[in-house]
């Protein structure tokens, strides 16, 4: 039995994908820029998705444009921003619980001469909501901060903290990576203080290599590839068409579905950590079963055993998830999320985040819970 | 006029009665290092190898060419018919690229000449050349003790004009020292040991020690690709892997853990030495190299090279890992060697290895385990890889 527990990093994408990525292939070959026809078409098979997209976020189609993923579209807001904005000051927000996509870029610019304050987190992956105000300057260009945190399912209240950001400094940019929390967490942009925002299409059930960026009207921004002006001139190159219309289609699902999707999600992580709990000792759960933390993601330590190898013996069994540290001599393959709430060596070393989809079933978390009693016995009596 | 790469070697000339075993050796080794490029022809001539360049990209056949160990020098040489005059202009145009391209100001020639009818010796054609060159080229001269280039004119058959030398890697043909069996770990020792074996003419095939599936499918992969990188150099071979896991399970529940690594060691030796037997290797090579681990100070390696009867070649044994790692870089297996991922799990990994282990008690250990079934075992269930050089 295959058993695909790591929907936080990919998810295998849909049939009604596959046949939009293999019907643009075959059919909208022509290039959106050309003058005839066969380009005319593609461009409106474009803009029909945009407006897709663009619902379901709740923006104007003008405000999103297609990018290469979501780590394309973290470099383009927070460097575009800071490129276009330099007047308003040297001062950055971010968290320490950050993507590499924008923690690296944040160090960049940092090296770069830039003040870069990376706000705390407690042992559950929050944020303080009064170290952020606290930090807001007036010479504060830029926050940025993700809204369900990848590795364990955090949500940090974005909705709260657009209303800090404008109230502290009204002129202040807030950057959104919701590539974790888009088609998890129900969210509308038009109610909300974000400026920019990032979503990849691989993570909810579409290709690979496309991703979406909302830029609020307005927002001065500057393209960081020059080119013949693609995407209102803000991404410039040829667009990835069978991606876009394998985007739109994961996307349509989501508009028709998420309700019920997210309840299925809910129930399943509910069911898997209670199973969990229930039958095998000596665990420790960094996030939780509530609505503040994501209904797809359970970080969780097996104390006493090497997630690693925990990881690679699920393997043999067809159980495919993740872990929080690489099995290494060298201290260097903890992960800076688990490490910045502050939780101790052993328990990083020990901890495993099995991520779901709707596309689990309860037969498949059975099989999971079943393999991994069994092999976290197996190694306990081995790691003495 | 032809193109010609000339191949020369210098350590096969002494071996006497087996230099032509030693050649044909070489000129397989380097058909073999350019066969994915094409097929030139490839001969042996007066003392030398010769590659017709044809239309083959020189750079690329000089690259290959130079990884073939028992070479010494590369040069690529212009061939054409016995005649002063055309001598003087071929040479005239080495010199004009060396000048064009590199700069030089100061040149010598050095004339060599092996048909005895040719009425002009070697000095003579020298003097002759490099008048004719200092006349027809402006602003150089003569240097004849450092001179920025050496136009290279010999007279034979054919006459060569050439200006380049080309240093190859020395050492001899593989295969024209028996074989011996390669521990390939992931690491960064392992390679350049087998690179350095190989090296001196020894045929090598490898084996590899995993604890799948408690370690990375990766790890394996790396294996392959640090087998592959080798491959180039020491030809085709086979990579034998193992997996340790089931050993390592029982040594952990029986034995005492601080003697852990020293133990899973001794297995890989002893299980290493039969299946050299099996492959007619009569030698093993280890990346060991005194005291950089535990598993390496001079009591350890007398308590794991006490495990086998057959000889244990440490080419690393009394290197620095700074001088190890030059290496690994020149070779080309460094970048892939430090990837992170781990061959045999740190889990079985002892807090305290023990670092001066006794023989005696060592022994006692392995008394309380099945040796000879669990060493069985391991070889029944051994898979065997072929490393190919296309397959890079």
């Amino acid at each position: 039995m295959e058993v695909y527990l790591d929907n936080a990093a990919t998810t295998k994408p849909r049939k009604e994908v596959i046949d939009a990525v293999v019907m643009a292939m075959e059919l909208l070959y022509g290039n959106p820029s050309s003058l005839h026809r066969k380009g005319v078409e593609v461009e409106k098979s474009i803009k029909i998705t945009r407006k897709v997209l663009a619902k379901a976020l709740g923006c104007k189609d003008q405000e999103f444009y297609f990018t290469s993923g979501g780590t394309e579209s973290n470099n383009i807001a927070i460097r575009g921003i800071v490129e276009a904005n330099k007047r308003m000051g040297k001062h950055l927000i971010t968290t320490k619980i950050e993507h590499p996509s924008v923690l690296n870029t944040f160090n960049e610019l940092e090296e770069k001469g830039y003040e870069v304050t990376y706000l705390d987190v407690d042992n559950r992956g929050f944020i303080s909501l009064d170290q952020l105000a606290n930090s807001i300057k007036s010479d504060t260009m830029l926050v940025s901060i993700m809204h369900v945190n990848n590795e364990v399912g955090s949500i940090q209240p974005i909705g709260d903290i657009g209303k800090i950001i404008k109230q502290k400094n009204p002129k202040t940019l807030f950057h959104v990576d919701a590539i974790q929390s888009f088609g998890k967490i129900k969210f509308s942009l038009s109610s909300l203080f974000i400026d920019t925002l990032s979503i990849s299409g691989h993570k909810v059930h579409g290709p690979k290599g496309i991703g979406g960026l909302y830029v609020k009207k307005g927002v001065k921004i500057k393209s960081i590839v020059t080119g013949g002006g693609h995407e209102m001139g803000l991404r410039a190159g040829t667009e990835n068409v069978p991606g876009i219309l394998g985007f739109g289609e994961a996307v349509k699902f989501l508009l028709e579905e998420q309700d019920p999707l997210i309840s299925q999600m809910k129930a399943l992580k509910v069911y898997l950590v209670e199973q969990l709990q229930e039958k095998i000792n000596d665990i420790i759960l960094h996030n939780g079963i509530d609505d503040r933390f994501a209904p797809h993601i359970i970080n969780i330590s097996f104390l006493g055993v090497k997630s690693e190898v925990l990881l690679h013996s699920l393997e043999g069994d067809g159980i495919y998830v993740s872990s929080g540290s690489a099995c290494s001599s060298k201290k260097k393959g903890y992960s800076h999320v688990l490490t910045a709430m502050k939780l101790k060596d052993s328990v990083i070393d020990s901890s495993l985040r099995i991520s779901i989809s709707d596309t689990n079933t309860k037969e498949e978390i059975d099989y999971a819970v079943l393999e991994i009693k069994k092999q976290v016995e197996l190694l306990r009596k081995i790691m003495r | 006029m032809k193109k010609v790469i000339i191949i020369r070697y210098g350590e096969i000339m002494l071996k006497g009665a087996n230099k032509r075993f030693f050649e044909d050796k070489l000129v397989k080794h380097i058909r073999h290092a350019i066969s994915d490029l094409g097929k030139p022809k490839v001969y042996k001539q007066h003392s030398r190898i010769y590659v017709d360049l044809e239309n083959y990209d020189e750079t690329q056949l000089i690259e290959r060419i130079q990884k073939v160990f028992g070479i010494t020098l590369i040069s690529t040489a212009k061939k054409f018919e016995v005649d002063m005059d055309r001598i003087r202009e071929e040479a005239l145009k080495e010199l004009q690229d060396r000048v064009n391209f590199d700069g030089v100001k100061t040149f010598k020639v050095i004339s060599k000449r092996v048909d005895k009818n040719f009425p002009m010796q070697s000095l003579e054609i020298s003097r002759d050349i490099g008048g004719y060159l200092l006349q027809n080229q402006e602003g150089i001269q003569v240097d004849v003790h450092n001179p920025d280039t050496v136009i290279y004119v010999e007279v034979r058959e054919e006459a060569y004009v050439f200006s380049n030398k080309i240093m190859g890697l020395g050492g001899l043909p593989i295969g024209t020292n028996g074989k011996a069996l390669l521990l390939l770990s992931g690491g960064i020792d392992s390679p350049v040991a087998g690179w350095m074996v190989g090296k001196r003419g020894v045929d090598i095939e490898a084996i590899h020690f995993h604890s799948y599936p408690f370690t990375s499918e990766r790890a394996k992969e790396k294996v392959l690709d640090l087998a592959k990188i080798l491959s180039i150099y020491v030809g085709e071979f086979k990579l034998y892997s193992i997996n340790l896991l089931p050993i390592q399970k029982e040594i952990n529940e029986k034995c005492p853990e601080e003697e852990a690594t020293i133990l899973s060691r001794r297995f890989m030796m002893m299980i290493a030495e039969r299946v050299a037997n099996k492959v007619n290797a009569t030698g093993l090579i280890t990346g060991e190299s005194i005291g950089q681990v535990a598993s390496q100070t001079i009591e350890s390696l007398h308590v794991t090279n006490s495990a086998v009867a057959m000889p244990v070649f440490r080419p690393l044994i009394a290197m620095d890992k700074v001088d190890i790692i030059e290496i690994a870089r020149k070779i080309d297996t460094f970048e892939t060697s430090i990837l992170p991922f781990e061959d045999c799990c740190t889990v079985f990994l002892p807090k305290r290895p023990a670092t001066k282990p006794r023989l005696e008690k060592i022994l006692r250990s392995e008394g309380k385990l099945d040796m000879e079934a669990l060493i069985e075992d391991a070889i029944a269930n051994m898979e065997v890889e072929k490393i190919r050089l296309g397959d890079i």
